[in-house]
């Protein structure tokens, strides 16, 4: 018997499935280590001709974004990530954007160095956006942990504060874990009488 | 049982890419177009609640515009008219877009020169168009339309 409560939920399931990550979700979502895939890597050139492989970006906490220049909601996120790549840059993140304008650089190029963009762009075909899981719609944004693992992923225009909330957790160092507690530590002169 | 099935229906859609469907052309009804003279074909466009396409004039260089384009064989296209736009202000957009929302008609104006074989024939065209809501864009995209026409004396 389904209820009110099940179809909701099975609704809820569903989209999801669809999306396979937050949909213009305004709250920072980054998952627990155990749940992370690791990012499909890639080879691409940047504007200047120079391979850009995702692979080599080990140890940084990398925001990778499919945009386009006709994509409105996009454009509001570009300054926020030149802002992202300059005040984290020294912590061991980058961002890499990936066009998927079908006029390639002859329109790209134009637009990051009028926007000043500062932070690397590669060309993609459909088969990177197919790598990462059909992108279907831009913004789409996934913010991979320092080993290269989707920590987070977003459709959508979403906040510059989620942004930065997931760039924080994760270049965090991880917390140490608590020492053991033994007699010993606790009584090193091995105490008592 | 009937519950199942009515669950599926709303999950599918779900379940498709997420672009399926959100504009589409009613087929058009045949045209009768006499030699020698012009004809209007009207496209019915419907577009699903909350997604906007840019105008046939979008006031963005970069943004991609609707365009209606036919084969027309035989026949001389004499012209497209779209419908006055909207100027919509949306939560990306610091200034209002040129947009086209909901349901919206496109006509096109055949010429048919006075040589043009008789009898039925089928003419192809292509809507294409690139949808947002007010978060998230989708790739441009085409429609086929199929208008079928009857040249008469």
């Amino acid at each position: 018997m389904f209820t009110r409560r099940s179809l909701a939920l099975a609704l809820a399931a569903a989209s999801m499935l669809a999306a396979g990550c937050s949909r213009g979700s305004s709250r920072p979502h980054v998952r627990s280590e155990n749940e992370r895939k690791e990012a499909p890597d890639f080879n691409l050139k940047d504007v200047n001709g120079r391979p850009v492989r995702l692979s080599d970006f080990r140890g940084k906490v990398v925001l990778l974004n499919f945009w386009a220049t006709w994509c409105g909601p996009c454009k509001v996120e570009i300054p926020w990530f030149i802002d992202l790549e300059q005040r984290f840059k020294d912590r061991g993140f980058a961002v890499i954007g990936i066009a998927t304008d079908e006029e390639g650089w002859d329109i790209v190029k134009p637009y990051i160095e009028k926007k000043k963009v500062n932070y690397r762009v590669v060309i993609s075909g459909s088969d990177t956006m197919e790598l990462y899981g059909g992108v279907e719609s831009l913004p789409t944004t996934f913010v991979l942990d320092k080993e290269g693992r989707i920590a987070s992923a977003h459709v959508g225009l979403v906040s510059k504060s989620v942004y930065v909330s997931e760039i924080e957790q994760l270049l965090s160092p991880a917390p140490a874990p608590e020492p053991a507690k033994t007699s010993q530590l606790t009584h090193p002169t091995g105490g008592g009488k | 049982m009937r519950l199942k099935t009515v669950l599926l229906a709303l999950i599918l859609p779900l379940l498709l890419p997420a672009q399926m469907n959100l504009l589409s052309v009613a087929p058009p009804p045949k045209l009768t177009a006499k030699r020698g003279t012009t004809a209007e074909a009207k496209l019915n466009v419907q577009l699903q609640n909350g997604y906007h396409v840019n105008s046939n004039k979008p006031a963005d260089e970069y943004l991609i515009p609707l365009r209606l384009t036919w084969t027309a064989e035989s026949l001389v296209v004499d012209g497209t008219t779209y419908p006055t736009p909207k100027m919509e202000k949306y939560e990306f957009s610091q200034k209002p877009l040129s947009v086209y929302t909901g349901d919206f008609q496109i006509a096109t104006k055949f010429k048919v020169p006075s040589t043009a074989p008789l009898g039925m024939k089928v003419i192809s065209g292509k809507l294409r168009y690139q949808a947002c809501s007010h978060k998230e864009c989708f790739p441009p995209k085409s429609v086929e339309v199929k208008l079928p026409i009857d040249i008469v004396n």
